[in-house]
């Protein structure tokens, strides 16, 4: 058994698994003119005859995608997180509506993507296509999760968004914690009963650090890689909110309506605990680095320590 | 396989159409009369003699397509849809209703033999490239017939498809937009005026008929030549009078969304029959 060593950017995750899935004859790619930063680009250079470019006029390929669809292929069609947004309509009514088997993949999501500054850092992606039906929504936690996930999604036979990250984290996964990933399951990285972090994304690895600045102080913190924000996995969230008492949500997104919105609307009805939640409150970003971002908007792994103990605080 | 009728057939089954159409809009007291009878004439054209569909199997995988992006004309598609059999009359005559398989708009997901579930303007003919697309990896010689209305052609989005349908050289495409010249507020001249819609489509490489949508020989004509793939994408604009047929719908922009009362209902069928 290897632990996960070294860093990787979730995006080239999503490439290497589009390369895999080339065996499969019905998966296409569609690119807006970003595949070189989506990673598709690997796919297209093997596979052109697979890979429509359709410019830079992502409501098109919404819909592209759709028709693609809807005549039996498996369309992955992927641009940056934000210029998704610009086809929302598309996604909901083109795609989403007849629940179709069509993956959208948005890059650069969050402010994690930094210096591109605030038009890039989509930060109310996983809030808006959490509402609409029929959709599966995921954003992994590194390249190897992201890899797999981009695996399963084939076989969904629905509609998926899946939020990637530009920048290499360190990874929360090696060849063998991948086997227990599985769209809709929350994966257990760390198990402690003092309190739970669920987490998505590039905020994993940072809750896997505050959970062990906690542990030095004897606290003891459950961290959930909680990559599928929809289907919510709330099975997992009633067993944590009874073991622990207190939650932390934390994630590279507006704190309206993502991961923490999500887990707050379920324990709503079922686990009133303490929740408290680490993103970003109510703002926009700007340039910068990816650490100086999250210094100022109070998301770095000690932000993250100092919430827990505020949950602790407030059972 | 297509039903290949005659032109006299193809003219008694359009006015067997309009009489549903209007049928089933007094019913429901709601949607949209105007542009489902100035559409219907080549609706009928389609599907009475050139679209390869299995009336037995609306799901045969290599069937051609129609898309109608202006789903808001849903009576005049389940009107042919009920020529083909695809559909009863009791389903078009609960049209807008709680559970009837006949939604508002056209949608792929409640009614057998819909292609594409519209209702927002501007996105078929993006999804008919994607058929298109998928038809030539297939490597079959199906062809995918999209229709879009002229105020349509207002969305940003269907020109994003007219340049990738060019650019992709989609032979296999075809568009017929329905000049009727009217759309929910008022005249198109008057909301915004698309101007001249075939020099524009063939500066972006798309080969293009005009005709008279409601001259049965002129649409027979027309499809055949749309029908050919030489590799490049095909329009069809077809000059319409909305509401056609209908005396007091002609050419007036209140029944592009109105449902004739009971009266009118009286005198738009005399006229019909």
């Amino acid at each position: 058994m290897s632990s996960p060593s070294g860093s990787g950017a979730s995006r080239d995750g999503y490439g290497n698994a589009l390369l895999r899935l080339a065996s499969n004859p019905d998966v296409v790619v569609l690119e807006a003119d970003l595949g070189k930063s989506t990673k598709s680009c690997h796919f297209r250079s093997q596979y052109p005859e697979r890979t429509f470019s359709l410019g830079i006029a992502e409501q098109n390929m919404m819909l592209v995608a759709a028709g693609l669809a809807s005549s039996g292929k498996i369309p992955f069609a992927s641009t940056f997180a934000i210029f998704t947004e610009r086809a929302f309509e598309q996604v909901r009514n083109g795609i989403a509506r007849p629940g179709l088997n069509a993956h959208i993949c948005g890059s650069h999501g969050g402010i994690h993507t930094g210096s591109d500054g605030s038009s890039a850092q989509t930060i109310e992606d996983l809030a808006i296509y959490r509402t609409l039906p029929n959709m599966t929504v995921i954003h992994p936690a590194d390249d190897i999760s992201a890899e797999e996930l981009t695996m399963q999604l084939v076989n969904l036979n629905g509609p998926s968004y899946m939020r990637t990250i530009r920048n290499k984290v360190t990874r929360t996964y090696d060849e063998n914690s991948i086997n227990d990933l599985e769209i809709g399951k929350g994966h257990i990285v760390l198990e402690g009963k003092d309190v739970a972090i669920i987490s998505c994304g590039v905020m994993v690895s940072k809750s896997i650090e505050a959970a062990k600045i906690l542990e030095k102080e004897g606290i003891f913190a459950t961290v959930i890689d909680m990559h599928t924000i929809k289907p919510l996995d709330t099975e997992l969230i009633d067993i944590v909110s009874n073991n622990c008492n207190c939650i932390v949500a934390v994630e590279d997104h507006s704190i309206i309506g993502g991961l923490g919105g999500a887990v707050c609307e379920h324990n709503s009805r079922t686990n009133l605990v303490p929740i408290e939640m680490i993103g970003v409150k109510d703002r926009f970003g700007e340039s910068g680095s990816s650490e100086e971002l999250f210094k100022i908007m109070n998301m770095t792994e000690h932000d993250i320590v100092t919430a827990a103990k505020l949950a602790i605080a407030r059972k | 396989m297509s039903m290949n009728l005659e032109k006299e057939e193809l003219i008694k089954m359009a006015k067997r159409c309009r009489i549903n159409i209007i049928k089933m809009v007094h019913k429901a007291q709601s949607g949209h009369p105007g542009g489902s009878l100035s559409a219907i004439d080549i609706i009928v054209g389609l599907y009475g003699s050139k679209l390869r569909i299995d009336p037995e199997n609306s799901n045969w995988e290599d069937r051609d397509r129609f898309i109608m992006s202006k789903g808001h004309a849903s009576p005049a598609i389940y009107s042919i849809l009920h020529e083909i059999g695809y559909i009863e009359e009791s389903d078009f005559m609960s049209f807008r209703t709680l559970g009837s398989i006949c939604q508002g708009h056209v949608d792929m997901k409640w009614t057998n033999g819909v292609d594409f579930s519209a209702g927002s303007l501007g996105m078929g003919l993006s999804f008919g490239l994607g058929c298109s697309f998928a038809a030539k990896l297939d490597n079959s010689d199906r062809n995918i017939w999209v229709m879009v209305g002229d105020g349509e052609t207002q969305e940003g989005q269907v020109w994003e498809a007219i340049m990738a349908a060019d650019f992709h050289n989609s032979g296999n495409l075809k568009m017929i937009i329905d000049r009727n010249g009217i759309q929910n507020d008022d005249f198109v001249s008057k909301q915004m005026e698309i101007g001249d819609i075939t020099s524009k489509l063939v500066s972006f490489g798309w080969e293009v008929k005009e005709i008279n949508g409601h001259d049965m020989d002129e649409i027979m004509d027309s499809l055949n030549w749309a029908e050919l793939n030489n590799g490049r994408p095909k329009a069809i604009v077809a000059n319409t009078i909305k509401g056609k047929g209908v005396s007091f719908m002609e050419n007036n922009p209140a029944f592009h969304g109105m449902a004739p009362n009971d009266d009118e209902l009286v005198i738009a069928l005399e006229e019909l029959s």
